[in-house]
C-alpha cells in the first residue's frame, strides 16, 4: 500500500489540475478522481473517470495530470480510466458547486433520476431568481444547457444533471 | 462462428450504429437552422462518437488481431459495417434528421437500458454510462417531434413526410439473428424483439401529441448485419476515412 502521507501528497498535487473547459474547477472538485493506488513495482496509479462519453476534455485532463505529477517529481505513474460506475454530477463537491455558481454557471439542481428527466428548478447564478427558462438542452460543452433568467434577463449556462 | 466472433460482431453493431449516426450529425455543424441546434446536434454526435470509441476499442480487443478503434473505424469497407440502414440515410431537411434521431433515440434508450444489466461487465458499464446521455437525446428529439408536428402546416407536412420516408427502415432495429440469439442466451445481449411493445407505446404517445399519423407497415428493408448497405454508406465512409487512408500514420 502507498503510505497515507504519500497518498495525501498526490491528492494535493492532483487538486492543482484544472478542468480544461471550466478553469475555476479542479478535477477534484468535479469528482472525476476515483482513487489513488499503488500499482506493480510501487508505481502510483491514478484512476479517473470521464464525465461524458465523448468529452474531448478527457484526454487533455490525462495529459495535464501527467504534467502536474512530473512537475512535482513523480515520474513513475500510470493513469487509468474507468467508466463504471458512471460519473454523476452528484460527485461534484460542495466546493465545486460554489465555484461554479460564483463563475456564473448554475450548478446541477437536484439529484438522481427526477433531475435527469427534466424536473429541475434552475436558479439564476446572478440574481438567484428561480424564474428562469431553458433556451436549449445543449450548450457550449457536453455538460451544459443554455438558460435565461426572466427577472434579470441574463443568459447563463446550467451544468446539467447526469 | 465462435463465441468470440459473435461477441466481436455484436460489439461492431453497437459501435457502428453510434459512429455512423454521429458522423451524420456532424454534417450539420455550421448548417443547422439555428445556433442552439447546431450545438445540440454536434453535442449529441459527440456523445455517439464517445460510445463508438468504447465499443470499437472493446471489439478490437475481443477480436485479438491488433486492430484498435481507429483501425476499425477507418480501414473497413462497406460490407464489413454493421450499422442499421436507418442511420446511414441522408440527413434531408431538419425534420428528417430529427425523425431519424427520434426513432433511434427511443430504440437505443431501451436497448442500452437492457444492456446495462448485461452479464458482460464492460458492456454493461458502457451502456449504463451512455444511457444517461441518451435520456437527454431522446428528450430533445421528442420535443422537436411535438414542436414540428404540432407546429405550422408546413412543419407538420414536412415531419409527416419524414416519418413516412423512414418508416420502412425501422423494423430492422427489432430484428434478431443467430448472433443476437446467442448473445441473449449468454446473458450478454439485449432481446431487441422484446422491446418493440415498449418502443411502440413511447413512440405512439409522442406521435399522438405531435398530431402526426403513424404510417401503415407497408414496406421494409433490411440487410445491414450481412453487410448489405444502401449506397449512402459508401459516401459517408469516403469522407470519414479519406484522411487516414491517404496518410495512414498521420498524427496531429
Ligand atoms: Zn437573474
Amino acid at each position: 500500500m502507498v503510505a497515507l502521507a504519500a497518498n495525501d501528497d498526490i491528492e494535493s498535487i492532483l487538486a492543482l489540475v484544472k478542468d480544461p473547459e471550466i478553469s475555476v474547477l479542479s478535477i477534484a472538485d468535479l469528482g472525476i478522481i476515483r482513487r489513488i493506488e499503488e500499482g506493480e513495482d510501487g508505481r502510483v496509479v491514478v484512476v479517473i473517470t470521464p464525465t461524458y462519453s465523448g468529452c474531448p476534455a478527457t484526454e487533455v485532463i490525462e495529459a495535464d495530470i501527467a504534467d502536474m505529477l512530473k512537475l512535482h517529481g513523480i515520474t513513475d505513474f500510470e493513469i487509468r480510466s474507468e467508466i463504471s460506475p458512471a460519473w454523476t454530477t452528484d460527485w461534484i463537491t460542495s466546493e465545486g458547486r460554489r465555484k461554479l455558481e460564483e463563475y456564473g454557471i448554475a450548478p446541477p439542481a437536484g439529484k438522481g433520476k427526477a433531475a435527469l428527466l427534466g424536473h429541475e428548478e434552475v436558479a439564476c447564478p446572478q440574481c438567484k431568481s428561480a424564474n428562469t427558462e431553458q433556451v436549449s438542452e445543449f450548450g457550449s460543452t457536453a455538460c451544459k444547457a443554455q438558460y435565461r433568467c426572466l427577472d434579470c434577463l441574463e443568459p447563463f449556462d446550467y451544468f446539467k444533471c447526469v | 462462428m465462435t463465441d468470440k466472433d459473435m461477441l466481436f460482431d455484436y460489439l461492431l453493431r453497437l459501435g457502428d450504429n453510434s459512429l455512423i449516426l454521429g458522423q451524420r450529425l456532424a454534417e450539420w455543424c455550421g448548417h443547422a437552422p439555428m445556433l442552439e441546434e447546431d450545438l445540440a446536434l454536434t453535442n449529441i454526435g459527440l456523445d455517439l462518437l464517445g460510445q463508438a470509441r468504447m465499443f470499437l476499442s472493446y471489439a478490437g480487443e475481443v477480436e485479438g488481431k491488433g486492430r484498435d478503434e481507429d483501425r476499425l473505424a477507418y480501414f473497413r469497407d462497406t460490407k464489413d459495417w454493421r450499422n442499421l440502414l436507418l442511420l446511414e440515410q441522408p440527413n434531408g431537411d431538419f425534420a428528417k434528421t430529427m425523425a431519424r434521431q427520434f426513432f433511434f433515440d427511443s430504440f437505443q434508450y431501451l436497448q442500452f437500458e437492457a444492456l446495462s444489466n448485461s452479464s458482460d461487465d464492460r458492456l454493461a458499464g458502457i451502456a449504463a454510462k451512455s444511457c444517461k446521455e441518451i435520456t437527454y437525446h431522446r428528450r430533445h428529439s421528442s420535443d422537436w417531434m411535438i414542436r414540428l408536428g404540432d407546429g405550422t402546416d408546413e412543419s407538420n407536412e414536412r415531419m409527416q413526410r419524414a416519418i413516412d420516408e423512414l418508416w420502412g427502415y425501422l423494423p430492422e432495429m427489432f430484428e434478431m439473428d443467430a448472433v443476437d440469439d446467442a448473445m441473449v442466451a449468454d446473458g450478454i445481449g439485449a432481446d431487441v424483439a422484446g422491446l418493440r411493445t415498449k418502443w411502440d407505446a413511447y413512440v405512439n404517445g409522442v406521435l399522438a401529441e405531435a398530431t402526426l399519423t403513424r404510417p401503415e407497415d407497408s414496406w421494409s428493408v433490411r440487410g445491414s448485419r450481412e453487410g448489405k448497405h444502401s449506397e449512402h454508406l459508401g459516401y459517408i465512409l469516403a469522407e470519414m476515412q479519406f484522411l487516414p487512408r491517404a496518410y495512414p500514420d498521420a498524427k496531429w
